[in-house]
């Protein structure tokens, strides 16, 4: 009888490591390609199409930059969390109270009607993470002084996030009855590209807006963060090894509801500069679940901070290509088959699998 | 027939098993027969569990052979030992906690296939029970049992299934007095009926109130195979099983010592299920002295190392230097000199996956040169990680190796260098050459003398009897959560400390009574 075992592997080089994750990408695609076959589709052709549909010219390439700009955000709110092995399927809900805590300033309003872009942009972002931060500082308290099980916390709390914003939009700030509300004045719009068009013609149609800097600008000082300070050590300290972390004289619940409370404010962030940048208002279907796929995001990334915008730009084609190509179900399979790929080949990097034929003897 | 000897219900042959570093058994000999009770003492380490399991066939030896009715076998998993006979109660039960005593003993056999039936099977179940002493109510959830009575289950599930040969680890350790009599009736009733019993105990007076015969392992190696009780003594048993071999000669300068540094009064703590670890303990340790703690796995030294160290709450008062720590965080007692080689070093001391520097830095990153601000000064860090590497000649590739492929005796060099750099004036050494070989064992001691010359006071937690006799200028032994006695190094009796450390109540003469813990 040959049995399969699989043993510990001492030593996972980086190398390695990445090209695992390629692979399982390659084979993800791969797969996703046999199923478009088998159903009586073009794989090639397919793929080609979602290719050109985000990358074939410089205005889908800013459109698909636009769809990456909430996925970096959330997905480096995950990458966080995943980094202490906190486990913060919340993203969705904590992007939507960030969504809405930055209306608020404009919608209550908090701020009056005229105020200039110079001081509505920075405290709708502030409220922004001050919501998304709340909505994560809640599992976390919770984890942490009570070791309630942050997966359930995270997952219930984005339903809640929906319904909070379903309140909101349907009623206090529906425009006319509609889950919409009235749109945001200028001042409050997220600075676009195109905005400059009339300097630079160039830039006519171009949406990408100056979300996209907080993104790269949250993915900078999360690095320098993790592998530069004090901080960052005792997060990666406490992720390898809790119990070594403790004899360090690490206090680990605080440090837990700390990094929650960030991550849940960079996912806030990520729905402040989408209300601000793209949609200029609130409305009820403001994510087609960005929080969720910030979770593959973070896997594929395997938790870097930069990683985590090559892969949110892989995704935001997805999404994009999604619109362009039917059934548009296929951009949602291959976003499904990259993770399972993805938590599979982790049993690769870990374990080095031996088939072996053993007799059995008496 | 021609045989005079009846064949052993089972036994092991020269049976050799090696971990990296250890011999865990060194042509082991073992045999049990039928309808007694065997019971095989030992300190912790001594190579015990790795017998038995092999027995169990959870290990495969690297030599000799193990025989089953005079055939030889070989299992492939519990479930193949069960079904030949052979079954094991271990330390930590496999019950599942919220179903019945019933479901339980059920759960992974073939038969019932589909149906329960719960009435005849709790029928068959009780009057199992009852047959042999085992009070336990078959309809009753598990999580509802005492732990006596999960016990009691866990040998029924044993005996549900046929076992003839059952293998007990340790099982009074988590007894009461009481339970422990009616587990003895219990194991008495199984071996009239003609089942074979192995006991695994390190109390010297259990074993001689129970077994049969006796086989003491020490070092992987057996030191008394198969004798009777009425053929030894608690003190003869107590000298084979922790032995008297000159360890390799470590320098040791007589030396005054100075100041209190440690000082406990009347310090209690709970263990991590809640039951009481320490009962009162009280200690002084002085600077430029080693105070060696023996004591048998799970009578309290564990738990003293963490309160000292602030990884657990207590009650009472410790101070190190005059300055009250008890009950602080952890980094107020490093911030006050003291320093800590843990017993897990792969867990608790060190951090598997990330590098030997970022490993070394453990205790230091919150100060310069280390620490700057918010930041960690990564050339720092690779400069002092580098120093203490070649200082305390921590092998292995580099600093930027991962600290889970160094050696067990690099990984000790690497917290010792941590530790000491911390500049200490209190170390607690738990348990700091388990598992090393010999090179690295003389490291250790070599380095904890070293700091003892330099005036650090040195806790140090060993279930090796010879270091702690080599290497301490003070003995106390603990036996469950009490001190139970206190030795100067030139008085000590190892029968006697022995006999403290099993519980055992003779030869009390001129030590300290257990109950007089203030010691200086």
């Amino acid at each position: 009888m040959i049995h399969l075992r699989l043993e510990p592997r001492a030593d996972a080089p980086r190398l390695f490591t990445a090209a695992v994750t390629l692979g399982a990408l390659v084979f993800a695609f791969v797969l996703s390609g046999l199923i478009i076959w088998l159903v009586g589709g073009d794989p090639i052709k397919s793929f080609g199409h979602i290719l050109v549909a985000a990358f074939g010219s410089i205005g889908v390439i800013s459109d698909t930059l636009v769809k990456a700009t909430p996925l970096i955000l959330t997905g480096l709110a995950c990458s966080l969390a995943f980094r202490m092995r906190l486990w913060n399927i919340g993203a969705e809900g904590q992007f939507l109270l960030g969504a809405w805590g930055a209306s608020a300033i404009v919608l209550a309003p908090i701020l009056p009607a005229g105020t200039p872009a110079i001081i509505v942009i920075p405290a709708m972002m502030l409220a922004g993470a001050v919501a998304g931060g709340l909505w994560g500082f809640i599992p976390g308290v919770l984890r942490a002084r009570l070791g309630v099980n942050e997966i359930i916390t995270t997952l219930m709390l984005n339903y809640v996030a929906l319904f909070w914003i379903e309140f909101w939009v349907f009623g206090p700030w529906s425009k006319g009855g509609f889950p919409v509300t009235e749109p945001f004045p200028p001042e409050a719009w997220l600075p676009r590209l195109t905005d400059f068009a009339s300097a630079f013609p160039v830039l006519g149609g171009l949406t990408v807006h100056l979300g996209l800097i907080f993104g790269i600008l949250a993915a900078t000082i999360m690095w320098i963060a993790l592998e530069r300070t004090r901080w960052g050590y005792e997060l990666r300290l406490i992720g390898d090894s809790p119990r070594a972390a403790r004899y360090a004289g690490i206090d680990i619940d605080r440090k837990i509801i700390v990094v929650f409370v960030i991550s849940g404010a960079l996912a806030g962030l990520g729905g402040m500069s989408e209300v601000a940048g793209v949609v200029h208002g609130l409305q009820d279907q403001i994510s087609p679940g960005y929080g969720f796929t910030a979770i593959i995001i973070a896997y594929l990334a395997r938790f870097g901070p930069f990683r985590v915008i090559v892969a949110s730009i892989l995704f935001g084609a997805l999404i994009l290509a999604g619109r362009e190509i039917q059934p548009s179900g296929v951009p949602a399979m291959i976003q499904g088959i990259v993770l399972f790929s993805l938590v599979g080949s982790d049993v690769l990097i870990r374990y080095r699998i031996r088939f072996d034929r053993r007799m059995a003897i008496a | 027939m021609t045989s005079p000897a009846p064949v052993p219900a089972l036994e092991a042959r020269g049976i050799v098993k090696t971990f990296p570093g250890i011999v865990a058994n060194d042509h082991v000999d073992f045999d049990l027969r039928r309808g007694e009770i065997h019971a095989l003492l030992g300190e912790n380490g001594a190579g015990k569990s790795t017998l038995v399991n092999i027995l169990a066939g959870l290990y495969l030896p690297d030599a000799g052979e193990v025989r089953l009715d005079g055939q030889p076998v070989a299992f492939d998993s519990p479930k193949d030992a069960i079904a030949a006979g052979l079954g094991m109660v271990h330390q930590h039960f496999t019950l599942v906690p919220s179903q019945t005593v019933t479901e339980n003993v059920l759960l992974g056999m073939s038969e019932p296939r589909f149906w329960l039936h719960p009435g005849r099977s709790e029928a068959e179940i009780g009057e199992l029970a009852e047959r042999f002493g085992l009070r336990v109510h078959p309809g009753a959830k598990i999580w509802q049992l005492s732990v006596g009575e999960q016990q009691r289950v866990e040998v029924l599930k044993l005996l549900y299934r046929g076992a003839r040969i059952l293998i007990m680890d340790e099982p009074t350790a988590v007894l009461a007095p009481q339970e422990i009599d009616d587990l003895f009736r219990t194991l008495r009733s199984m071996a009239v009926d003609g089942r074979s019993i192995v006991f695994i105990s390190h109390k010297l007076g259990e074993v001689m109130a129970i077994a049969d015969r006796i086989t003491v392992m020490r070092r992987g190696r057996v030191t008394a195979a198969g004798i009777t009780p009425a053929e030894t003594s608690t003190t003869d048993l107590a000298r084979r099983m922790v032995g008297r071999e000159v360890l390799e000669i470590v320098d040791k300068a007589p030396q005054q010592p100075g100041e209190v540094i440690l000082a406990m009064r009347d310090v209690t703590a709970d263990n991590d299920r809640a039951l009481p670890a320490l009962r009162g303990v009280s200690l002084d340790v002085n600077a430029g002295e080693i105070v060696g703690i023996a004591a048998v796995a799970g009578n309290g030294q564990s738990e003293l190392a963490e309160v000292i160290t602030g990884l657990r709450p207590c009650k009472g008062s410790i101070t190190i230097g005059g300055e009250e720590v008890a009950n602080r965080r952890t980094s107020h007692a490093i911030k006050h000199g003291v320093a800590h080689v843990p017993e897990d070093r792969t867990g608790v001391g060190s951090a598997p996956n990330l590098s030997v520097a970022d490993n070394l830095i453990m205790k230091r990153y919150r100060e310069p040169p280390v620490g700057r601000g918010w930041f960690i000064d990564d050339s720092a860090v690779r400069r002092m990680a580098q120093d203490l590497k070649d200082t305390h000649s921590i092998g292995g590739a580099s600093i930027d190796t991962e600290a889970r492929l160094l050696s067990g005796g690099n990984l000790q060099r690497l917290i010792f260098a941590r530790e000491i750099d911390t500049g200490p004036r209190l170390m607690v050494a738990v348990q700091p050459t388990r598992g090393l070989d010999v090179g690295a064992i003389e490291s250790v001691h070599r380095v904890l003398l070293e700091r003892r010359a330099a005036g650090v006071a040195i806790v140090l937690i060993s279930e090796e009897l010879d270091e702690i006799l080599t290497l301490s200028d003070r003995i106390v032994v603990m036996f469950e959560g009490r001190i139970a006695g206190s030795f100067a190094a030139d008085e000590a009796d190892i029968e006697e400390i022995g006999l403290l450390m099993t519980g055992g109540r003779a030869g009390r003469h001129d030590a300290a009574a257990p109950e007089t813990s203030a010691i200086g």
